[in-house]
C-alpha cells in the first residue's frame, strides 16, 4: 500500500502542483490518477520513487517512510513505464529487459531466465526479439518491453505515466487489454497516470480524479459514473463519455431491464422498451423528467434514471452479460 | 615530375624522419587534447551552465591565426616541441569539445529519465547510456581536430620543432618546388589517412542499434 499523508509540492518556481494531497493506493489494485494537463497526477506519481521530494507532508509504502530511504534502492525495487518509452535504441532488447537485473546483481542465469519468461508473457518470443534493437520494432512492440523491463526486477509497485498515450489507437486498446490480463496475473500494486477517462474506466479498479492539485473524488469507476462527487468529476467523466459508447447507445432499453431497478422519485417519461439508448439519454435531457417508465404497451417494465443508463454502459463494458 | 621523385629519392631519410616527427606531434596533440576535451565536455553537459563560457573560450582560440599563435607563444615558452604542442592541443580542444558537449546533451531525455526511474546512478548513466549513445558525435569531433592538427602541424617547423613543415619551408627558401611538394604531399596523405582511420573507427562506435 502507498499512502500520501497530506503531501504539499511547491516548485522553485512557486507553482503549487499538489496542496495538501492525502491518498492511499491499495495493494494489488490498479489505480489511475487522472485528470487534466497541470493538474498534478505525474508529481504525484513521480514522488512514489523520489523522482520528485514533497515539500511538506510525507509518503510511506507498506507504512514506512520513503523519506529516510536510498533514493537509488528505492527506484530499484519499483517498476518504472514512461510515456515516450524510454527504451535504450543502443541495447538489445534482452540488454533492455534485463537492465534492473543487472543493476540488482542477479545471477547472470536467472536474469536470462527472467528476460525470457517476461518476453513471452506480452506474446514477443524471446528468440527472435532478444536480440534486437528497440528501433526494429514497432510502437506497441516497444511499449511491451517498456512495461516488461519495468517488471524485471518482480517489484512490488509498478509506476505508469501514460504508457500508452503515444500509441495508435488499435495498439493503445490491444495494450490496455493485456495490461488488464496481466495484473490478473501478476497482482501488483499499480498507479497509472492518464489523462484519458476512458482508459481508465476500462483498466483501473479504482480511480483518482484530480484538478489543479487537489484531488476530487477517489472511487471505482462504477462509482465515479453513477455519483460523480462535484460537477467537474460529471463534466470530466460525463458526456463526452456516453457519447462515445456508440454500440451501447445504439442497444434497446429492454434489454437492461433486469439492472434497472430504480422506484421513480418524481415524475416519469413514459417510453417504449424499443427506444434506443441514445434516444433515451437526449428524451430525459429534453424533457427535464429525472426517471424513464419503459412500458411494453400497457405493462410497466422498468423506471430508469440517467445514471442507472450509466450503469448499464459500465456493466456492459465490463462484459457482463445483460 | 622527374624532379620530384629525385629529390624524394635523394631526401629519403630526411622527408622519412619530418614524416614521423609529423605523426608525433599531430598524435600526441590530438591525445591530449582529447585527455582534457572529452572531461571537459562531460562536465560541461552535466553542469549546463558553464558550457556558453567554456566553449566561447576555445571559440576564441581557434580564431586566433595559427602562425600568430605560434608566435606568441614562442616568448612565453621559447623554441622546441613542446611550444608546437601546446598550440596544436589549443586547436584540437574546440572540436572536441562541442561535439562531446552536443553529442551528450542530444541524447533523447526520455532514455535518461527511464534510466534515472529505474534506479540508475549518474555515473551508470553516464558511462551505460550517455556516452555509448554520444559517441558517434565524440568520434567525428575527433576526427575533425585531427585533420586540423595534421595541417597546423607544419608550422611547427617555425617554432623549431620539426615535421614536414620542415621540409615545405626548406623548399620554400630554394625555390625548390619538388621539396615543397615533397613535404607537402605526405601531409595531405597523413590527414587523408588519418580521417579514413577514423571513419572507420567511427562507424564501428556507433551503437549498432542506431544504424538502421
Amino acid at each position: 500500500m502507498i499512502r500520501f499523508e497530506q503531501v504539499t509540492k511547491r516548485f522553485q518556481d512557486g507553482t503549487e502542483a499538489l496542496k495538501d494531497v492525502s491518498v492511499v493506493f491499495p495493494t494489488h489494485k490498479l489505480t489511475a490518477v487522472i485528470g487534466p494537463s497541470g493538474c498534478g497526477k505525474t508529481t504525484l506519481m513521480r514522488m512514489v520513487n523520489k523522482l520528485e521530494t514533497p515539500t511538506a507532508g510525507d509518503i510511506f509504502i507498506d507504512e514506512k517512510s520513503i523519506t529516510g530511504l536510498d533514493e537509488v534502492q528505492l527506484r530499484r525495487s519499483i517498476g518504472y513505464v514512461i510515456q515516450r518509452i524510454g527504451l535504450f535504441p543502443h541495447m538489445t532488447i534482452e540488454d533492455n529487459v534485463s537492465l534492473v537485473p543487472r543493476l540488482l546483481e542477479w545471477p547472470k542465469d536467472r536474469t536470462a531466465k527472467r528476460v525470457e519468461e517476461l518476453l513471452e508473457l506480452v506474446g514477443l518470443e524471446p528468440e527472435i526479439y532478444k536480440e534486437r534493437y528497440p528501433l526494429e520494432l514497432s510502437g506497441g512492440q516497444q511499449q511491451r518491453v517498456g512495461v516488461v523491463r519495468a517488471l524485471a526486477g518482480n517489484p512490488n509497485i509498478i509506476l505508469m505515466d501514460e504508457p500508452f498515450s503515444a500509441l495508435d489507437p488499435i495498439s493503445r486498446e490491444q495494450l490496455q487489454d493485456d495490461l488488464r490480463n496481466l495484473q490478473q496475473e501478476i497482482q501488483k500494486t499499480i498507479v497509472f497516470v492518464t489523462h484519458d477517462m476512458d482508459e481508465a474506466l476500462k483498466i483501473a479498479d479504482r480511480v483518482v480524479v484530480m484538478r489543479d492539485g487537489k484531488i476530487e473524488q477517489v472511487g471505482s469507476p462504477q462509482e465515479l459514473i453513477s455519483e460523480p462527487a462535484n460537477e467537474f468529476v460529471r463534466s470530466f467523466i460525463g458526456p463526452s463519455r456516453i457519447n462515445r459508447q456508440r454500440s451501447f447507445g445504439e442497444r434497446k432499453l429492454k434489454e437492461f431491464i433486469s439492472i434497472f431497478t430504480g422506484e421513480p422519485m418524481g415524475d416519469a417519461l413514459q417510453v417504449s422498451g424499443e427506444t434506443k439508448i441514445d434516444d433515451a439519454f437526449s428524451k430525459l435531457e429534453t424533457s427535464g423528467h429525472s426517471y424513464l417508465r419503459i412500458v411494453d404497451g400497457d405493462r410497466i417494465l422498468a423506471y430508469a434514471s440517467d445514471r442507472d443508463l450509466v450503469k448499464a454502459a459500465l456493466r456492459k463494458e465490463e462484459g457482463e452479460k445483460v | 615530375m622527374r624532379n620530384f621523385f629525385d629529390t624524394l629519392v635523394s631526401r629519403q631519410d630526411m622527408i622519412q624522419d619530418a614524416f614521423l616527427e609529423h605523426i608525433y606531434l599531430s598524435f600526441v596533440a590530438v591525445a591530449i587534447g582529447i585527455a582534457i576535451a572529452l572531461p571537459t565536455g562531460i562536465i560541461i553537459a552535466r553542469y549546463r551552465r558553464y558550457a556558453e563560457p567554456v566553449i566561447g573560450v576555445t571559440a576564441i582560440f581557434q580564431t586566433i591565426p595559427s602562425l600568430a599563435l605560434f608566435g606568441f607563444l614562442v616568448p612565453i615558452l621559447g623554441i622546441g616541441s613542446p611550444t608546437a604542442l601546446i598550440a596544436l592541443i589549443i586547436y584540437a580542444l574546440l572540436p572536441i569539445l562541442r561535439n562531446t558537449y552536443t553529442g551528450i546533451t542530444g541524447v533523447d531525455g526520455s532514455t535518461i529519465e527511464a534510466g534515472r526511474g529505474m534506479g540508475m546512478t549518474r555515473t551508470q548513466i553516464l558511462r551505460q547510456i550517455e556516452l555509448p549513445l554520444a559517441l558517434p558525435f565524440i568520434m567525428a569531433g575527433i576526427r575533425t581536430a585531427t585533420v586540423l592538427t595534421v595541417g597546423i602541424a607544419t608550422l611547427a617547423t617555425f617554432v623549431g620543432a620539426g615535421g614536414l613543415g620542415d621540409i615545405i619551408y626548406r623548399g620554400l627558401q630554394s625555390y625548390n618546388n619538388a621539396l615543397v611538394l615533397a613535404g607537402a604531399l605526405p601531409v595531405a596523405l597523413l590527414a587523408i589517412g588519418f580521417d579514413l582511420i577514423l571513419k572507420w573507427i567511427e562507424k564501428r562506435a556507433t551503437p549498432k542499434g542506431l544504424k538502421n
